[in-house]
Protein backbone atom coordinates (compact mmCIF):
# COMPACT_ATOMS: atom_id res chain seq x y z
CA UNK A 1 0.00 0.00 0.00
CA UNK A 2 0.94 3.40 -0.75
CA UNK A 3 -0.08 6.77 0.38
CA UNK A 4 1.08 10.16 -0.16
CA UNK A 5 0.36 13.32 2.04
CA UNK A 6 2.02 17.01 1.94
CA UNK A 7 2.42 17.34 5.69
CA UNK A 8 3.82 21.04 4.81
CA UNK A 9 0.21 21.35 4.25
CA UNK A 10 0.18 22.88 0.80
CA UNK A 11 -3.37 23.90 -0.32
CA UNK A 12 -2.96 26.39 -2.89
CA UNK A 13 -6.30 27.64 -3.60
CA UNK A 14 -7.71 26.89 -6.89
CA UNK A 15 -4.93 23.91 -7.33
CA UNK A 16 -5.75 22.04 -4.56
CA UNK A 17 -6.57 19.85 -3.35
CA UNK A 18 -7.97 18.66 -7.02
CA UNK A 19 -7.43 21.75 -9.64
CA UNK A 20 -9.67 24.17 -10.15
CA UNK A 21 -8.81 26.71 -11.89
CA UNK A 22 -11.35 26.55 -15.08
CA UNK A 23 -14.80 27.39 -13.71
CA UNK A 24 -17.90 28.09 -16.20
CA UNK A 25 -15.95 30.63 -18.39
CA UNK A 26 -13.98 28.04 -20.90
CA UNK A 27 -16.53 25.60 -21.70
CA UNK A 28 -19.22 28.03 -22.30
CA UNK A 29 -16.33 29.95 -24.35
CA UNK A 30 -15.94 26.25 -26.07
CA UNK A 31 -19.36 26.15 -26.49
CA UNK A 32 -20.20 29.30 -28.09
CA UNK A 33 -17.10 29.00 -30.10
CA UNK A 34 -17.52 25.37 -31.69
CA UNK A 35 -21.41 26.36 -32.32
CA UNK A 36 -20.48 29.30 -34.22
CA UNK A 37 -18.23 27.21 -36.21
CA UNK A 38 -20.85 24.83 -36.72
CA UNK A 39 -23.51 27.03 -37.97
CA UNK A 40 -20.50 29.38 -39.64
CA UNK A 41 -19.73 25.71 -41.77
CA UNK A 42 -23.01 25.33 -42.86
CA UNK A 43 -23.60 28.56 -44.51
CA UNK A 44 -19.91 28.32 -46.31
CA UNK A 45 -20.63 24.81 -47.42
CA UNK A 46 -24.18 25.52 -49.04
CA UNK A 47 -23.01 28.78 -50.63
CA UNK A 48 -20.43 27.09 -51.86
CA UNK A 49 -21.88 24.36 -53.19
CA UNK A 50 -24.50 26.51 -54.53
CA UNK A 51 -27.57 25.49 -52.82
CA UNK A 52 -28.05 29.31 -51.42
CA UNK A 53 -31.40 28.98 -52.88
CA UNK A 54 -32.47 25.39 -51.39
CA UNK A 55 -31.28 26.51 -47.92
CA UNK A 56 -31.81 30.19 -46.79
CA UNK A 57 -31.43 30.25 -43.46
CA UNK A 58 -28.36 28.50 -43.68
CA UNK A 59 -26.45 30.30 -45.70
CA UNK A 60 -28.77 33.42 -44.75
CA UNK A 61 -30.34 34.07 -41.76
CA UNK A 62 -29.02 31.74 -39.25
CA UNK A 63 -25.33 33.52 -39.52
CA UNK A 64 -26.30 36.32 -38.27
CA UNK A 65 -26.10 34.10 -34.48
CA UNK A 66 -22.68 33.72 -34.85
CA UNK A 67 -21.09 37.16 -34.69
CA UNK A 68 -23.28 37.25 -31.55
CA UNK A 69 -21.81 33.98 -30.12
CA UNK A 70 -18.28 34.87 -30.81
CA UNK A 71 -18.46 37.89 -29.27
CA UNK A 72 -20.15 36.40 -26.21
CA UNK A 73 -17.56 33.52 -26.43
CA UNK A 74 -14.51 36.12 -26.69
CA UNK A 75 -16.16 37.96 -23.27
CA UNK A 76 -16.32 34.31 -21.67
CA UNK A 77 -12.66 34.02 -22.56
CA UNK A 78 -11.92 37.99 -20.91
CA UNK A 79 -13.66 37.06 -18.11
CA UNK A 80 -11.80 33.63 -17.14
CA UNK A 81 -8.36 35.93 -17.38
CA UNK A 82 -6.92 36.95 -13.74
CA UNK A 83 -4.80 39.27 -15.04
CA UNK A 84 -7.69 41.26 -17.09
CA UNK A 85 -5.80 44.48 -17.86
CA UNK A 86 -3.14 42.58 -19.62
CA UNK A 87 -5.39 41.09 -22.18
CA UNK A 88 -3.72 42.86 -25.11
CA UNK A 89 -0.97 40.31 -24.39
CA UNK A 90 -2.53 37.63 -26.32
CA UNK A 91 -2.41 39.70 -29.49
CA UNK A 92 1.42 40.83 -29.36
CA UNK A 93 2.74 37.35 -29.72
CA UNK A 94 1.61 34.26 -31.68
CA UNK A 95 3.13 30.80 -30.44
CA UNK A 96 2.10 28.40 -32.35
CA UNK A 97 3.00 25.60 -29.62
CA UNK A 98 0.05 26.95 -27.53
CA UNK A 99 -3.65 26.35 -28.26
CA UNK A 100 -4.85 29.70 -26.77
CA UNK A 101 -2.54 31.80 -28.83
CA UNK A 102 -3.43 30.34 -32.08
CA UNK A 103 -7.00 30.01 -30.82
CA UNK A 104 -7.36 33.82 -30.06
CA UNK A 105 -5.84 34.70 -33.52
CA UNK A 106 -8.32 32.42 -34.90
CA UNK A 107 -11.22 33.97 -33.42
CA UNK A 108 -9.82 37.27 -34.49
CA UNK A 109 -10.04 36.42 -38.33
CA UNK A 110 -13.38 34.39 -37.91
CA UNK A 111 -15.42 37.09 -35.94
CA UNK A 112 -14.98 39.99 -38.52
CA UNK A 113 -15.78 37.41 -41.04
CA UNK A 114 -18.80 36.45 -39.73
CA UNK A 115 -19.43 39.82 -39.62
CA UNK A 116 -19.08 40.59 -43.23
CA UNK A 117 -21.08 37.93 -43.79
CA UNK A 118 -24.22 39.20 -41.87
CA UNK A 119 -23.80 42.22 -43.31
CA UNK A 120 -24.02 40.73 -46.65
CA UNK A 121 -27.26 38.75 -46.32
CA UNK A 122 -28.35 42.29 -44.12
CA UNK A 123 -31.19 42.50 -46.42
CA UNK A 124 -33.17 39.70 -45.90
CA UNK A 125 -34.30 41.39 -42.01
CA UNK A 126 -34.09 44.85 -43.52
CA UNK A 127 -35.12 44.79 -47.04
CA UNK A 128 -34.35 48.70 -47.63
CA UNK A 129 -31.14 48.71 -46.17
CA UNK A 130 -28.72 51.72 -47.70
CA UNK A 131 -25.47 51.56 -46.54
CA UNK A 132 -24.98 55.39 -46.65
CA UNK A 133 -21.44 55.83 -47.12
CA UNK A 134 -20.09 55.28 -50.77
CA UNK A 135 -17.36 53.70 -49.32
CA UNK A 136 -19.36 51.31 -47.52
CA UNK A 137 -21.30 50.12 -50.70
CA UNK A 138 -18.30 49.56 -52.77
CA UNK A 139 -17.00 47.39 -49.52
CA UNK A 140 -20.36 45.44 -49.98
CA UNK A 141 -19.90 45.52 -53.90
CA UNK A 142 -16.10 44.36 -53.53
CA UNK A 143 -16.96 41.13 -50.74
CA UNK A 144 -20.22 40.48 -52.91
CA UNK A 145 -17.99 39.73 -56.51
CA UNK A 146 -15.16 37.52 -54.32
CA UNK A 147 -18.00 35.73 -52.04
CA UNK A 148 -17.06 32.25 -53.26
CA UNK A 149 -13.60 33.29 -51.90
CA UNK A 150 -14.62 34.72 -48.57
CA UNK A 151 -16.93 31.45 -48.21
CA UNK A 152 -14.22 29.11 -48.90
CA UNK A 153 -11.68 31.16 -46.43
CA UNK A 154 -14.77 31.22 -43.61
CA UNK A 155 -15.32 27.47 -44.24
CA UNK A 156 -11.52 26.74 -43.31
CA UNK A 157 -11.17 29.15 -40.76
CA UNK A 158 -15.00 27.42 -38.84
CA UNK A 159 -13.42 24.14 -39.24
CA UNK A 160 -9.62 25.14 -37.52
CA UNK A 161 -11.85 27.17 -34.86
CA UNK A 162 -14.29 24.19 -34.44
CA UNK A 163 -11.10 21.63 -33.63
CA UNK A 164 -9.43 24.08 -31.77
CA UNK A 165 -12.13 24.35 -29.37
CA UNK A 166 -11.21 20.42 -28.53
CA UNK A 167 -7.03 20.78 -29.05
CA UNK A 168 -7.25 23.34 -26.29
CA UNK A 169 -7.61 20.97 -23.72
CA UNK A 170 -5.68 17.84 -25.61
CA UNK A 171 -2.85 19.86 -25.41
CA UNK A 172 -2.32 19.21 -21.55
CA UNK A 173 -0.35 16.29 -21.00
CA UNK A 174 -0.71 16.89 -17.54
CA UNK A 175 -4.42 15.91 -17.42
CA UNK A 176 -5.11 12.34 -18.92
CA UNK A 177 -8.41 12.34 -19.36
CA UNK A 178 -7.94 15.68 -21.91
CA UNK A 179 -4.74 14.24 -23.47
CA UNK A 180 -6.69 12.17 -25.98
CA UNK A 181 -6.04 13.69 -29.74
CA UNK A 182 -9.84 12.53 -30.35
CA UNK A 183 -10.68 15.89 -28.28
CA UNK A 184 -10.24 17.76 -31.35
CA UNK A 185 -12.70 15.96 -33.95
CA UNK A 186 -14.68 14.93 -31.28
CA UNK A 187 -15.43 18.95 -30.44
CA UNK A 188 -15.78 20.05 -33.74
CA UNK A 189 -18.44 17.27 -34.38
CA UNK A 190 -20.18 18.51 -31.12
CA UNK A 191 -20.01 21.70 -33.10
CA UNK A 192 -21.29 21.22 -35.99
CA UNK A 193 -23.86 19.11 -34.69
CA UNK A 194 -24.86 21.85 -32.66
CA UNK A 195 -25.03 24.41 -35.54
CA UNK A 196 -27.23 22.38 -37.61
CA UNK A 197 -29.84 21.89 -34.57
CA UNK A 198 -29.99 25.40 -34.68
CA UNK A 199 -30.53 25.45 -38.49
CA UNK A 200 -33.16 22.83 -38.28
CA UNK A 201 -34.59 25.11 -34.97
CA UNK A 202 -34.87 28.38 -36.72
CA UNK A 203 -35.63 27.47 -40.58
CA UNK A 204 -39.35 27.96 -41.82
CA UNK A 205 -38.80 25.67 -45.07
CA UNK A 206 -40.08 21.89 -44.59
CA UNK A 207 -37.10 20.93 -46.98
CA UNK A 208 -34.22 22.31 -45.22
CA UNK A 209 -35.33 21.15 -42.23
CA UNK A 210 -35.47 17.45 -43.35
CA UNK A 211 -32.23 18.27 -44.85
CA UNK A 212 -30.33 19.43 -41.62
CA UNK A 213 -31.95 16.87 -39.68
CA UNK A 214 -30.38 13.77 -41.88
CA UNK A 215 -26.90 15.97 -41.48
CA UNK A 216 -27.45 16.03 -37.83
CA UNK A 217 -28.35 12.01 -37.66
CA UNK A 218 -25.52 11.23 -39.40
CA UNK A 219 -23.23 13.51 -36.95
CA UNK A 220 -24.45 12.37 -33.91
CA UNK A 221 -23.64 8.63 -35.39
CA UNK A 222 -19.99 10.25 -35.74
CA UNK A 223 -20.02 11.60 -32.13
CA UNK A 224 -21.20 7.85 -30.53
CA UNK A 225 -18.54 6.76 -32.50
CA UNK A 226 -15.73 8.85 -31.47
CA UNK A 227 -16.93 8.51 -27.53
CA UNK A 228 -17.13 4.96 -27.75
CA UNK A 229 -13.47 5.08 -29.78
CA UNK A 230 -12.31 7.33 -26.86
CA UNK A 231 -12.71 5.35 -24.18
CA UNK A 232 -11.53 2.73 -25.61
CA UNK A 233 -8.41 3.94 -25.85
CA UNK A 234 -8.11 5.14 -22.71
CA UNK A 235 -8.97 1.80 -21.37
CA UNK A 236 -6.13 -0.32 -23.33
CA UNK A 237 -3.72 2.78 -21.97
CA UNK A 238 -1.70 3.28 -18.63
CA UNK A 239 -2.97 3.78 -15.48
CA UNK A 240 -3.36 7.26 -15.28
CA UNK A 241 -5.83 7.18 -18.19
CA UNK A 242 -7.68 4.30 -17.18
CA UNK A 243 -8.45 5.85 -14.17
CA UNK A 244 -9.17 9.07 -15.89
CA UNK A 245 -11.79 7.23 -17.39
CA UNK A 246 -13.16 5.87 -14.87
CA UNK A 247 -14.40 9.23 -13.78
CA UNK A 248 -16.65 8.52 -16.44
CA UNK A 249 -17.07 4.57 -16.08
CA UNK A 250 -18.56 4.62 -12.18
CA UNK A 251 -16.87 7.58 -10.96
CA UNK A 252 -18.68 10.55 -10.36
CA UNK A 253 -19.38 12.04 -14.01
CA UNK A 254 -21.04 8.55 -14.94
CA UNK A 255 -24.65 9.79 -14.33
CA UNK A 256 -24.09 13.33 -16.01
CA UNK A 257 -22.74 11.96 -18.86
CA UNK A 258 -24.36 8.94 -19.70
CA UNK A 259 -28.33 10.61 -18.92
CA UNK A 260 -27.25 14.21 -20.42
CA UNK A 261 -24.21 13.33 -22.89
CA UNK A 262 -25.37 10.83 -24.40
CA UNK A 263 -29.05 9.38 -23.59
CA UNK A 264 -30.69 13.13 -23.96
CA UNK A 265 -27.65 15.13 -26.02
CA UNK A 266 -27.74 11.96 -28.96
CA UNK A 267 -29.95 8.82 -28.35
CA UNK A 268 -33.33 10.81 -27.88
CA UNK A 269 -32.07 13.56 -30.70
CA UNK A 270 -31.28 10.70 -33.31
CA UNK A 271 -34.77 8.59 -32.51
CA UNK A 272 -36.69 12.22 -33.24
CA UNK A 273 -35.02 12.46 -36.65
CA UNK A 274 -35.66 9.22 -37.59
CA UNK A 275 -39.19 9.81 -36.26
CA UNK A 276 -39.55 13.05 -38.64
CA UNK A 277 -37.70 11.31 -41.51
CA UNK A 278 -40.75 8.76 -40.87
CA UNK A 279 -43.52 11.48 -41.18
CA UNK A 280 -43.68 11.79 -37.55
CA UNK A 281 -43.66 14.95 -37.01
CA UNK A 282 -42.02 16.47 -34.02
CA UNK A 283 -41.68 20.01 -33.09
CA UNK A 284 -38.35 20.90 -34.45
CA UNK A 285 -37.17 22.99 -31.18
CA UNK A 286 -37.24 19.39 -29.18
CA UNK A 287 -34.57 17.67 -30.94
CA UNK A 288 -32.58 21.13 -31.64
CA UNK A 289 -32.76 22.22 -28.05
CA UNK A 290 -31.29 18.77 -27.19
CA UNK A 291 -28.74 18.52 -28.87
CA UNK A 292 -27.89 22.22 -27.90
CA UNK A 293 -27.76 21.23 -24.06
CA UNK A 294 -25.90 17.61 -25.15
CA UNK A 295 -22.96 19.59 -26.77
CA UNK A 296 -23.04 22.48 -23.89
CA UNK A 297 -23.04 19.53 -21.41
CA UNK A 298 -20.32 17.68 -22.84
CA UNK A 299 -18.04 20.38 -22.80
CA UNK A 300 -19.03 21.28 -18.84
CA UNK A 301 -18.65 17.67 -17.80
CA UNK A 302 -15.00 16.97 -20.13
CA UNK A 303 -13.59 20.45 -18.96
CA UNK A 304 -14.66 19.99 -14.71
CA UNK A 305 -13.38 16.34 -15.50
CA UNK A 306 -10.12 16.77 -16.80
CA UNK A 307 -9.20 18.90 -13.99
CA UNK A 308 -9.58 15.97 -11.40
CA UNK A 309 -7.66 13.84 -13.67
CA UNK A 310 -4.29 14.24 -12.96
CA UNK A 311 -0.53 11.58 -12.64
CA UNK A 312 -0.09 9.64 -10.50
CA UNK A 313 3.26 9.81 -8.25
CA UNK B 1 25.00 26.19 -17.86
CA UNK B 2 21.90 23.91 -16.50
CA UNK B 3 21.06 24.67 -13.02
CA UNK B 4 19.05 22.07 -11.24
CA UNK B 5 19.10 20.84 -7.17
CA UNK B 6 19.61 17.64 -5.63
CA UNK B 7 16.87 16.19 -2.75
CA UNK B 8 18.31 13.75 -0.21
CA UNK B 9 15.53 12.07 0.92
CA UNK B 10 17.17 9.81 2.99
CA UNK B 11 18.47 13.42 5.12
CA UNK B 12 14.88 14.99 5.17
CA UNK B 13 13.06 15.22 8.30
CA UNK B 14 10.25 16.88 6.97
CA UNK B 15 10.37 20.06 9.28
CA UNK B 16 9.04 22.45 6.95
CA UNK B 17 11.78 25.16 6.66
CA UNK B 18 12.56 25.06 3.34
CA UNK B 19 8.83 26.30 2.89
CA UNK B 20 8.76 28.69 5.16
CA UNK B 21 12.47 30.66 3.99
CA UNK B 22 10.55 30.80 0.76
CA UNK B 23 7.36 32.16 1.69
CA UNK B 24 9.41 34.60 3.93
CA UNK B 25 12.10 35.30 0.65
CA UNK B 26 10.07 35.33 -1.92
CA UNK B 27 6.90 37.40 -0.53
CA UNK B 28 4.54 34.29 -1.20
CA UNK B 29 0.97 35.31 -0.11
CA UNK B 30 -0.08 33.89 3.50
CA UNK B 31 -2.19 30.82 2.01
CA UNK B 32 -0.04 29.66 -0.30
CA UNK B 33 3.55 28.42 -1.11
CA UNK B 34 6.01 27.81 -3.91
CA UNK B 35 7.17 24.58 -2.50
CA UNK B 36 6.09 21.73 -0.05
CA UNK B 37 6.87 18.36 1.83
CA UNK B 38 5.54 15.20 0.92
CA UNK B 39 5.23 12.21 3.04
CA UNK B 40 5.08 8.59 1.00
CA UNK B 41 4.16 5.65 3.19
CA UNK B 42 4.88 2.07 1.59
CA UNK B 43 3.96 -0.77 2.44
CA UNK B 44 1.46 -1.98 5.61
CA UNK B 45 1.78 -1.69 9.54
CA UNK B 46 4.64 -2.58 11.31
CA UNK B 47 6.06 -2.45 7.83
CA UNK B 48 6.61 0.62 6.94
CA UNK B 49 8.65 2.58 4.73
CA UNK B 50 8.68 6.32 4.57
CA UNK B 51 10.10 9.06 2.43
CA UNK B 52 10.14 12.79 2.63
CA UNK B 53 10.49 15.05 -0.31
CA UNK B 54 10.85 18.68 -0.53
CA UNK B 55 9.23 19.30 -3.75
CA UNK B 56 8.92 22.37 -5.86
CA UNK B 57 8.83 23.08 -9.50
CA UNK B 58 10.99 20.99 -11.63
CA UNK B 59 12.13 23.71 -13.62
CA UNK B 60 11.72 21.22 -16.67
CA UNK B 61 13.81 21.08 -19.87
CA UNK B 62 10.63 20.13 -21.91
CA UNK B 63 8.42 22.49 -20.04
CA UNK B 64 4.96 22.36 -21.04
CA UNK B 65 4.18 25.36 -19.29
CA UNK B 66 5.99 27.06 -21.27
CA UNK B 67 4.82 25.49 -24.50
CA UNK B 68 1.07 26.23 -23.44
CA UNK B 69 1.36 29.82 -22.46
CA UNK B 70 0.21 32.09 -25.34
CA UNK B 71 1.68 35.33 -24.22
CA UNK B 72 5.81 34.03 -23.92
CA UNK B 73 5.02 35.03 -20.11
CA UNK B 74 5.90 31.99 -19.13
CA UNK B 75 9.98 31.33 -20.29
CA UNK B 76 13.04 30.23 -19.87
CA UNK B 77 16.06 31.76 -18.91
CA UNK B 78 19.89 30.95 -19.15
CA UNK B 79 20.37 28.37 -17.02
CA UNK B 80 17.00 26.49 -17.78
CA UNK B 81 14.95 28.27 -14.91
CA UNK B 82 11.54 28.51 -15.91
CA UNK B 83 10.33 31.95 -15.36
CA UNK B 84 7.20 33.92 -15.30
CA UNK B 85 7.15 37.82 -16.34
CA UNK B 86 4.03 39.14 -14.19
CA UNK B 87 3.18 41.57 -16.19
CA UNK B 88 3.17 39.53 -19.41
CA UNK B 89 0.94 37.13 -17.67
CA UNK B 90 -2.95 37.43 -18.69
CA UNK B 91 -3.97 34.78 -15.75
CA UNK B 92 -5.49 32.28 -17.97
CA UNK B 93 -4.20 29.31 -16.41
CA UNK B 94 -2.64 27.47 -19.00
CA UNK B 95 0.18 27.02 -17.98
CA UNK B 96 -1.15 25.91 -14.23
CA UNK B 97 -3.21 23.18 -15.80
CA UNK B 98 -0.33 22.46 -17.38
CA UNK B 99 2.04 21.17 -15.34
CA UNK B 100 1.75 17.28 -14.04
CA UNK B 101 3.81 18.68 -10.43
CA UNK B 102 0.98 21.45 -10.00
CA UNK B 103 3.74 23.61 -8.95
CA UNK B 104 1.73 26.87 -9.89
CA UNK B 105 -0.60 29.34 -8.23
CA UNK B 106 -2.52 31.98 -9.43
CA UNK B 107 -1.42 35.32 -7.18
CA UNK B 108 -4.42 36.96 -5.76
CA UNK B 109 -2.80 40.23 -7.47
CA UNK B 110 -3.69 37.93 -10.90
CA UNK B 111 -0.90 36.53 -12.58
CA UNK B 112 0.12 33.14 -11.94
CA UNK B 113 3.32 32.39 -9.73
CA UNK B 114 5.90 29.54 -8.93
CA UNK B 115 9.69 28.73 -7.64
CA UNK B 116 12.41 30.47 -9.55
CA UNK B 117 14.84 28.77 -8.17
CA UNK B 118 15.23 32.13 -6.12
CA UNK B 119 16.89 33.69 -9.51
CA UNK B 120 17.26 37.33 -7.87
CA UNK B 121 19.75 35.34 -5.02
CA UNK B 122 21.56 32.98 -7.90
CA UNK B 123 22.24 35.87 -10.21
CA UNK B 124 24.42 37.22 -7.75
CA UNK B 125 26.32 34.09 -6.89
CA UNK B 126 23.93 32.84 -3.68
CA UNK B 127 22.07 29.68 -3.17
CA UNK B 128 18.16 29.35 -3.28
CA UNK B 129 16.56 30.21 0.19
CA UNK B 130 15.62 26.71 0.80
CA UNK B 131 19.06 25.46 0.14
CA UNK B 132 20.60 27.65 2.09
CA UNK B 133 19.03 27.36 5.38
CA UNK B 134 17.68 23.54 5.47
CA UNK B 135 18.82 22.75 8.70
CA UNK B 136 20.06 19.24 7.81
CA UNK B 137 21.84 20.26 4.16
CA UNK B 138 19.49 18.01 2.51
CA UNK B 139 19.71 20.12 -0.62
CA UNK B 140 21.94 20.90 -3.14
CA UNK B 141 21.66 23.69 -5.63
CA UNK B 142 23.97 24.16 -8.67
CA UNK B 143 25.16 23.72 -12.63
CA UNK B 144 24.95 20.10 -14.04
CA UNK B 145 26.76 21.49 -16.58
CA UNK B 146 29.68 22.19 -14.25
CA UNK B 147 31.20 18.57 -12.95
CA UNK B 148 32.50 19.77 -9.99
CA UNK B 149 29.37 21.81 -8.72
CA UNK B 150 27.89 20.90 -5.65
CA UNK B 151 25.27 19.03 -7.21
CA UNK B 152 26.81 17.18 -9.90
CA UNK B 153 29.48 16.02 -7.18
CA UNK B 154 26.45 14.47 -5.19
CA UNK B 155 25.00 12.74 -8.48
CA UNK B 156 27.25 11.21 -9.43
CA UNK B 157 27.81 9.61 -5.83
CA UNK B 158 24.91 8.68 -5.26
CA UNK B 159 21.52 7.23 -6.85
CA UNK B 160 18.71 9.66 -7.71
CA UNK B 161 15.29 9.13 -9.28
CA UNK B 162 13.23 11.90 -10.88
CA UNK B 163 9.09 12.65 -10.64
CA UNK B 164 7.00 11.55 -12.76
CA UNK B 165 9.45 11.41 -15.95
CA UNK B 166 6.69 9.38 -18.19
CA UNK B 167 5.06 12.82 -18.43
CA UNK B 168 7.64 13.89 -20.67
CA UNK B 169 8.73 17.03 -19.13
CA UNK B 170 12.43 16.01 -18.42
CA UNK B 171 12.01 17.30 -14.69
CA UNK B 172 15.44 18.88 -12.74
CA UNK B 173 14.38 18.22 -9.31
CA UNK B 174 16.46 14.92 -8.93
CA UNK B 175 15.49 12.82 -5.45
CA UNK B 176 18.69 10.48 -3.57
CA UNK B 177 17.11 7.96 -2.97
S1 LIG C 1 7.36 21.70 -12.77
FE1 LIG C 1 5.52 22.51 -13.71
S2 LIG C 1 5.78 24.73 -13.57
FE2 LIG C 1 7.78 23.84 -13.25
S3 LIG C 1 8.74 23.82 -15.29
FE3 LIG C 1 7.79 21.80 -14.96
S4 LIG C 1 5.76 22.01 -15.87
FE4 LIG C 1 6.53 24.08 -15.59
S1 LIG D 1 -1.48 32.27 -16.79
FE1 LIG D 1 0.13 33.67 -17.48
S2 LIG D 1 2.04 32.50 -17.48
FE2 LIG D 1 0.32 31.06 -17.36
S3 LIG D 1 -0.11 30.46 -19.47
FE3 LIG D 1 -1.48 32.18 -19.02
S4 LIG D 1 -0.32 33.98 -19.65
FE4 LIG D 1 1.17 32.32 -19.53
Amino acid sequence: MKEELIISGRMNPYVDPTLNIWHWQIPLYLFLGGLAAGILVFAALSYIRGREEAHPWAVKKVPFLAPVLLVAGLACLFFDLNHKLFFWRLYTTVKLQSPMSWGAWVLLVVTPLSIVWSALHIREFFPNWDWKYTWLKEAEKFANKYKLALAWVMLIYSVILGVYTGILFSAFNARPLWNTSILGPLFLASGLSAGAAAIVMFTRSKEERAYFARVDLIIIGIELFLITHMFMGFMASTQVQIEAANLFLGGPYTAPFWIFVVFLGLVVPAILDVLELFDYHVPAIVPSLLVLAGSLMLRFLISFAGQESRYLY
Amino acid sequence: MRYAMAIDTKKCVGCSDCVVACQTENNVPIGYCRDWIVEETNGTYPQLELELRSERCNHCANAPCVRCCPTGASHIVDGGIVLVTHNDCIGCGACIASCPYDARYPHPDGYVDKCTFCFHRVQKGQKPACVEVCPTKCLYFGDLDDANSEVSVILKKRKFKTLIPEAGTDPQLYFLI
